[in-house]
């Protein structure tokens, strides 16, 4: 196995990570019914399709994450892995009222409509974003007696940041700054976070 | 429901009729995809209201004579007529019991009416109880109101009268509320056609409303009362000559309604008075109900 054990600091950045990348998620599903009210309206199946979408990425993510920690995994990866998350949220910003013209042109029924769009414009980044959590894990696996508390801890971190994420977008993010502001700024934060881990997460000399 | 912050100033007038339990008959009650429905009649009224309090009258009709219009709001509705006075095709977003579609029927029997109600729940409710019956020029369409606007909009249908009564007294279709949203609705008015919209009097959202409205049809019209009602027209709104002209054309056919010009032309003015610079609405930028919360 050539993963050298992470020191204390590389720890930090993975958990920072994991954290950042769950609060992501949760604040762009939130955005994501912003972004699909004026096509589609916001009655429950649209919450409905966005959800749908969000767990369906989240899954395949998580399923490809652990398949990919199978390789030389390293925290230059990892955070490579929070750049593309962020990149790929992009086209939202740049293309989603064209995208979602063009599909509320072709798509009478709303509910189609909306799970057609939160799929071509959220299920990439989310997808990307679910595999950082089982690839953060192995990161901090060193062995097999403490693989479940290295686990455990990631998920706790992950999720208190979805929760944050949830909170923060919601009741104040809204209130101060336009829609894309919010996912260009966090895009931003994304890609900072990746590239830090990118920078000093090569093996310790 | 946050029954006790959050209820809007504008409806307290509504509250005398809060405690009353004696006297209230509850006919129906369900819990629709979107809110609990509550059917009663008290005192000669037959309201729906949606959630317990009675703030949330949504619509009431009076037993003794089903033409009258109860509540202030919708008679100030009526004013829309005095800017266009014989529209031939309605749109009204909103159903609540049928109130207005089943006035303007009556009113404007030639005219085509379309409504929209995203709530199956309401659209039966107000069948049942409220004994809205759709005439043959009246078409009720169970669905998103931006949805369908936007639809008529690719479709370029006109309409020479839109009433948009969408909001309840606590909770407001953020996407209803934005300047993309009434530029949209902008675009399906026949020249000279009328917006009519039922909002909120007071809050911190006045404002916010009031600049958003702005950035879409420039000067408006409002009637203030519990609710506000804002009125604009495309081409630019008429002058207090060619109101009175219109209201004195209408008068024999809105005073059965309870609706008279004594009562309503002194309610018109023009809104001014927002603080400059105030933040217009938008689809990037809508957080209209926790505005309307904070006070």
């Amino acid at each position: 196995m050539q993963t050298a054990q992470l020191d204390g600091t590389r720890k930090a950045l993975v958990f920072a990570l994991a954290g950042w990348s769950g609060f992501f998620v949760m604040a762009v599903e939130l955005l994501s019914g912003r972004v699909l009210a004026p096509s589609f309206g916001n009655s429950i199946y649209v919450w409905g399709a966005v959800i749908t979408v969000f767990m369906l990425a989240l899954a395949v993510g998580y399923l490809l994450g652990g398949h990919y920690s199978v390789f030389s995994p390293s925290l230059r990866r990892l955070g490579a892995l929070l750049i593309a998350a962020g990149l790929a949220t992009l086209p939202v910003v740049f293309f989603g009222d064209a995208a979602l013209d063009w599909i509320f042109d072709r798509v009478n029924d709303p509910r189609y409509g909306s799970l057609l769009a939160s799929s071509l414009l959220f299920f990439v980044p989310t997808a990307i974003s679910g595999a950082v959590s089982p690839y953060a894990v192995r990161l901090l696996v060193s062995s097999l007696h403490g693989s479940g508390k290295a686990a455990g801890s990631l998920y706790f971190v992950s999720t208190f940041g979805s929760a944050a994420g949830t909170i923060l977008t919601s009741f104040y993010l809204v209130l101060l700054f336009e829609v894309n502001a919010i996912l260009l700024g966090m895009m931003a934060v994304s890609v900072g976070l990746g590239l830090c881990a990118v920078l000093f997460g090569g093996p310790r000399r | 429901m946050n029954a006790g912050s959050a209820l809007p100033l504008a409806f307290a007038g509504l509250l005398t009729a809060a405690a009353a339990p004696a006297g209230v008959v509850e006919l129906h009650t369900e819990r629709s995809l979107y809110r609990n429905i509550v059917v009663y009649d008290d005192d000669g009224l037959r309201c729906m209201k949606f959630g317990r309090h009675a703030a949330g009258r949504q619509t009431c009709m009076s037993l003794a004579d089903r033409d009258r219009l109860v509540f202030d709001y919708t008679r100030m509705m009526m004013a829309a007529l005095y800017l266009n006075p014989s529209p031939q095709r309605v749109l009204i977003i909103g159903l609540g019991g049928g109130t207005l579609p089943g006035a303007l029927q009556k009113i404007l029997p030639a005219a085509r009416i379309d409504a929209v109600e995203v709530d199956p729940a309401v659209v039966r409710v107000a069948g049942k109880y409220f004994g809205f019956a759709p005439g043959r020029q009246t078409a009720v369409f169970e669905e998103d109101g931006r949805v369908f606007v936007k639809r008529m909009q690719k479709q370029q249908i006109r309409y020479d009268l839109v009433l948009l009564d969408a909001f309840d007294h606590d909770y407001i279709p953020e996407h209803l509320l934005t300047r993309e949203f009434l530029l949209e609705v902008r675009s399906i008015l026949a020249p000279g056609g009328v917006l009519a919209a039922n909002t909120f009097a007071t809050s911190r959202l006045y404002h916010f409303e009031s600049a958003t409205y702005y950035s879409a049809f420039g000067d408006f019209y409002r009637l203030k009362g519990s609710n506000r009602v804002i009125l604009v027209r495309a081409g630019g709104l008429p002058d207090w000559e060619e109101l009175a002209r219109n209201a004195g054309i209408l008068e024999a056919r809105l005073l059965p309604l309870g609706v008279g010009r004594e009562w309503l032309l002194p309610r018109i003015g023009v809104e001014s008075g927002w603080p400059p610079g105030t933040r217009v609405l938008t689809d990037q930028y809508s957080p209209s109900n926790l505005l309307n919360v904070s006070n």
